[in-house]
């Protein structure tokens, strides 16, 4: 570390500038004061508080239910995709095509999907943020399994189809277990993409049943409240754990 | 057309079909809900551009060009500007930010290397709203900065830091700057760093190497991280909104407004069109600097 020099100084600063704002909203959700910004001591009431907090409580559960539907569909569907690219068409523009929902705007996605389930007059609610997801969340798990068919040796399908197993038993005996780390690194990005997708899931949810980045987004228009602070916490734990783990994962299932 | 299998062998026939069986059960699901879900609804806002706005929302003929001559009016190009200028700003910061950061990271012993890159990204993985909202908890009137600034006794009263130009920046530059310094390490990372060594033994100041050698090598890197910074921030309404209060509209803004309040659909999908069509020009440039960047030593 004495090699970087003067380097240290622009490294810490902004390692200061990402983590100063967060520390901030964490320390100031253990304050018992409801005034946001003046210091009374320290209490959890807080986090009582938002876990009875219906709305929170029922955007987190619609959040679920998409997060959870949207990756299992765009998991199949992307892994699929992924194959088929690497194994039955050398097209780059298929390629392209298949990986641009990954890469289009968020906003010109959103208002899209809005245009197009109105003009099939199809009412908006959960079904569609979640339809809506799928569609970067495919191209997202192609990209990953994509990378890693580069490494995976077909000759070992080859082997197993010449020793007799069917086109089937090698497909979930050899290439799904071969592409394992990817799916399973590639469907955890799609869950946490999907749990914290705001703009889309603004523009195709119903009234009804609002996702909780869009609870959360009804709540941080009114201000700095120490319930919001709780639940940044809460979140902000959440989200590092997922990150955490799923580095752990993939470098467990990588050395396998 | 001939059938495969009456000419040749029965088996060659059956093979055929099979993969091109496999090849529509791998292929033909994912492309077709690509297609449904991202072309027909891109092509869908292509067309309204060129529709009339329906009366209660939605679109009606006939064909006009009149959402594109509205979007001319000097109000809506000054919204286009500030846009612009605000997520250009934004990039040239977060380069200036980002490639220090980068740089040393890729000269760190490599055991650092992996912790030093993942508190990077770290904060990237929380939740969008959390972290703008963090930023007006920090910049409040009544915020910890401004607390600072009256302890020092540097001034008197609270200054305004939420809800301007400024505060925007800002905001976008929390948001996307680990975009800048990935793609930038990893060009960094990638880099032979003899040839630095060489051009300094070679009597070259280290600045005149940096920007002879080092720069050059690291342009890749540098265009993608500003593609990944400008592209999120150019079509940001969250952040105009939350931190500059609705005084700083972006295109953004305008966009969202046009479809969920004002209901105008058709000059909604003119002004996605042209903050798409800027992107696209930016991905053109990328393109471009990565072929003058990579054409020579090919050749070489």
């Amino acid at each position: 570390m004495r090699s970087l020099g003067w380097l240290r100084l622009p490294l810490l600063l902004t390692y200061a500038f990402l983590y100063i704002p967060i520390a901030v909203v964490v320390v100031m959700s253990f304050n018992s004061s409801k005034m946001p910004f003046t210091w009374t001591g320290f209490s959890l009431r807080w986090y009582g508080t938002l876990l009875e907090d219906t709305a929170v409580r029922q955007g987190f559960l619609n959040t679920m239910v998409v997060a959870v539907g949207a990756t299992i569909i765009a998991t199949v569907l992307g892994t699929l995709l992924a194959i088929g690219l690497a194994r039955y068409t050398r097209s780059a523009v298929l390629e392209a095509y298949a990986l641009t929902p990954a890469i289009v705007p968020d906003l010109a996605l959103a208002i899209g999907l809005l245009v197009m389930f109105s003009a099939v007059g199809m009412t908006l609610g959960l079904h569609s943020v979640l339809l809506a997801h799928v569609v970067f969340g495919l191209a997202f798990v192609a990209a990953v399994v994509t990378a890693r068919l580069g490494q995976v040796d077909p000759s070992l399908e080859e082997a197993s189809r010449d020793l007799g197993a069917s086109a089937t038993a090698t497909f979930f005996r050899i290439t799904v277990p071969s592409l394992a780390p990817a799916i399973i690194a590639g469907a955890l990005l799609v869950f946490t993409l999907s749990l914290d997708e705001f703009v889309i899931a603004f523009f195709t949810d119903g009234p009804s049943t609002p996702t909780l980045p869009i609870v959360i987004y009804s709540m941080v228009r009114f201000g700095v409240t120490p319930e919001i602070n709780a639940l940044a916490a809460v979140l902000l734990l959440v989200s590092f754990t997922v990150v955490i783990a799923a580095q752990r994962i993939t470098r467990l299932t990588d050395s396998v | 057309m001939t059938s495969p299998a009456g000419t040749t062998s029965r088996g060659r026939g059956a093979h055929k079909r099979r993969a091109l069986g496999s090849r529509a059960l791998f292929l033909g699901p994912g492309l077709f809900y690509v297609t449904a879900f991202m072309a027909i609804p891109i092509a869908l806002i292509v067309s309204y551009a060129f529709l009339t706005r329906g009366r209660f929302g939605g679109v009606r003929l006939p064909l006009t060009l009149e959402s594109f001559t509205r979007a001319l009016d000097p109000v809506y190009l000054q919204v286009l500007g500030n846009s612009l200028l605000i997520a250009t700003t934004t990039t040239v910061l977060a380069l200036l930010i980002g490639y220090p950061v980068a740089y040393a990271i890729a000269r760190m012993p490599s055991r650092w290397r992996t912790i030093a890159l993942v508190l990077v990204v770290l904060p990237f993985w929380s939740n969008f709203l959390i972290r703008t909202y963090a930023w007006i908890v920090l910049l409040n009137s009544e915020g910890p900065l401004n607390k600072a600034l009256l302890a020092t006794g540097l001034r008197d009263e609270p200054i305004g830091l939420l809800y301007n130009r400024g505060a925007v920046i800002v905001g976008l530059l929390y948001a996307y700057l680990p975009l800048m310094i990935l793609p930038l390490y990893a060009s960094l990372e990638r880099m032979d760093w003899s040839l630095l060594e060489a051009a300094t033994n070679l009597g070259a100041s280290r600045i005149r190497a940096f920007f002879d050698v080092t720069f050059p090598l690291s342009l890749p890197g540098a265009m993608i991280g500003a593609i990944f910074v400008f592209v999120p921030s150019l079509g940001n309404f969250i952040v105009p909104e939350l931190l500059g209060g609705g005084k700083t509209v972006m295109v953004g803004n305008l966009i969202r407004d046009q479809f969920l309040k004002a209901r105008d659909w058709p000059f909604g999908a003119v002004l996605a069109l042209t903050m798409v069509t800027f992107l696209i020009l930016l991905f053109a440039l990328q393109a471009a600097v990565s072929r003058r960047i990579n054409g020579p030593r090919a050749h070489a």
